[in-house]
């Protein structure tokens, strides 16, 4: 497997032999700052783009087809087009809080999107609790959307912003109670560490039952986590316009929109690291002809395809289900996924202690 | 308690029986028509109500006897009948004959009550729909030939 470390280590001392180290680092953090929004407004672009296809695909249509083969520019010219809007300040807003409110979306999708290990040696936020570190930034997000919605006079938005608001904060506990199942099995909170302990076997593998059940209360926690799929209710389109960015317009609300895509490839990526092996290759023990020729493939690649697949799954799950009533996504919250995760995390203890895992 | 760990696992059930459904939808052949590639092998529905014509046979002829039925049956008012009083020299009756036709393409709804209205089936809604002209005048149209 090749290791990025190397690359960037090489950088490090091209830079401090030219410099005092103290420029070299803050030099790099720059370049690293860019490379890391490039990639954010990248994978942005792919994520609407897939959207729009899955979705399609679902509905038995086509999708896109106009601009640019398979319509593939379609979604480089919508990005345009946002960015030539107006953005129309309401008249009895709190204006402070009104602007604020995108950027604070914007900045914790943007922090949790660093914690996301994409090949070894690329690891950008990586540190001995790396997953509270994620767990924490993640939820800053909610205190953005909460923010919209009261600061824009609407009543739309401030129902949208409450559902929300009681939405995300209780299904953050079923997504930590999740990744904890694993953090018991793995014993650390290291993004780099997790990834490197499941070289021989996943910990879908790994850790069967208890894993296969976290993972399947992850992948419905984290699909309500960020306002998607059957749990779209803080924006639901037919009740609240579009909830608590009804009143945003131009770049405001494509900083919503972007992020909230980007949030779901965040959480579909946190799952393929956690569960499916990150950037680690699909190794089948006492095949090595076939373990080899799964090496070969780059890491970044098994990252991307797996996380891509995790993205797929809840697209397919968000193009099933209707939507769900307020009380029904609490009842399922607080009546079946807490006690189910609670359940499991034992579950996982008496795996862990009696060493029944692989 | 057994009441909900069986709503758990028919909850789960019946929403794998969704996916299960969606997930073929995922492979199906799609079924959006791409106009104007698809020119070619387009296939519009039978019903479907493009523009009126009059139908004529070989010799040039048609059904219509003008008797203007589907001139009052037309709630927009599109079609316009000019008829002749000819006096036939057999038989020496005298009886309507059709001189022009008019038909605004402009004005019709498409509301098929013309044809409904003909008691000799003599016009007859067509399926063609590309009718994009630059001037309004090109839309009024004398169906009968002269």
């Amino acid at each position: 497997m090749f290791d990025f470390g190397i690359i960037t280590n090489w950088i490090h001392t091209q830079l401090t032999s030219l410099m005092p180290e103290g420029l070299a680092i803050f030099l790099e953090c720059v370049i690293i700052g860019i490379c890391l929004l490039l990639l954010y407004v990248l994978i942005a672009i792919i994520m609407i783009y897939m959207e729009r296809k899955v979705c399609a695909a679902f509905q038995c249509r086509l999708g896109p087809t106009r601009v640019g083969p398979w319509g593939s520019i379609q979604v480089i010219c919508d990005v345009f087009k946002m960015l030539t809007k107006e953005i129309i300040t309401i008249r009895h807003s709190d204006k402070m809080l009104y602007n604020l409110a995108p950027y604070i979306v914007i900045i914790a999708s943007v922090m949790a999107f660093a914690c996301i290990p994409i090949s070894r040696g690329l690891e950008i936020l990586d540190f001995n609790v790396g997953i509270l570190f994620f767990m924490a930034a993640s939820s800053i997000g909610i205190i953005g959307i909460l923010l919209a919605g009261w600061s824009s006079n609407s009543k739309f938005s401030l129902i949208g912003a409450m559902r929300s608001g009681a939405q995300m904060i209780s299904y953050e506990l079923s997504v930590g109670l999740s990744i904890l199942t694993i953090v018991v099995l793995t014993d650390t909170m290291q993004f780099s560490e997790i990834v490197m302990r499941q070289a021989d076997g996943w910990f879908i593998f790994k850790g069967h039952i208890p894993a296969l059940i976290a993972f399947v209360i992850y992948l419905i926690a984290g699909n309500a986590e960020v306002n998607r799929g059957p749990f779209d209710l803080p924006e639901a389109e037919s009740e609240l316009t579009a909830g608590y960015h009804t009143e945003y317009s131009g770049m405001h609300f494509g900083l919503f929109y972007v992020a909230e895509f980007v949030n779901l490839f965040i959480i579909s990526s946190i799952a393929a690291t956690v569960f499916l092996g990150g950037w680690m290759p699909l190794h089948i023990p006492g095949l090595d002809g076939f373990n080899a020729v799964m090496d070969a493939i780059p890491g970044f690649i098994w990252f991307f395809a797996k996380a891509f697949f995790v993205v797929w799954l809840l697209m397919w799950i968000k193009w099933t289900f209707p939507r769900l009533r307020i009380d029904q996504i609490l009842t399922l919250e607080w009546k079946y996924l807490v006690p189910i995760g609670l359940l499991n995390l034992l579950l996982m203890v008496i795996v862990v202690v009696f060493k029944l895992h692989f | 308690m057994v009441k909900y760990i069986k709503g758990i696992f028919q909850g789960l059930g019946s929403l794998l029986t969704g996916m299960m459904v969606t997930f073929k939808e995922f492979f199906t052949k799609k079924i959006t028509e791409q106009y104007p590639e698809n020119r070619a092998v387009l296939k519009m529905n039978d019903r479907f109500c493009g523009e009126l014509t009059m139908p004529h046979d070989s010799d040039g002829s048609n059904k219509c006897i003008a008797c203007g039925l589907c001139q009052m049956a037309c709630p927009n008012g599109s079609i316009k009948i000019t008829s002749e009083m000819v006096t036939d020299p057999e038989t020496g009756k005298s009886r309507k004959h059709l001189v022009k036709y008019e038909y605004d393409l402009g004005s019709c709804m498409f509301c098929h009550l013309c044809v409904n209205a003909c008691p000799h089936d003599a016009i007859k809604f067509s399926t063609s729909f590309e009718h994009a002209v630059f001037t309004r005048s090109k839309l009024v149209k004398t169906l009968n030939k002269q």
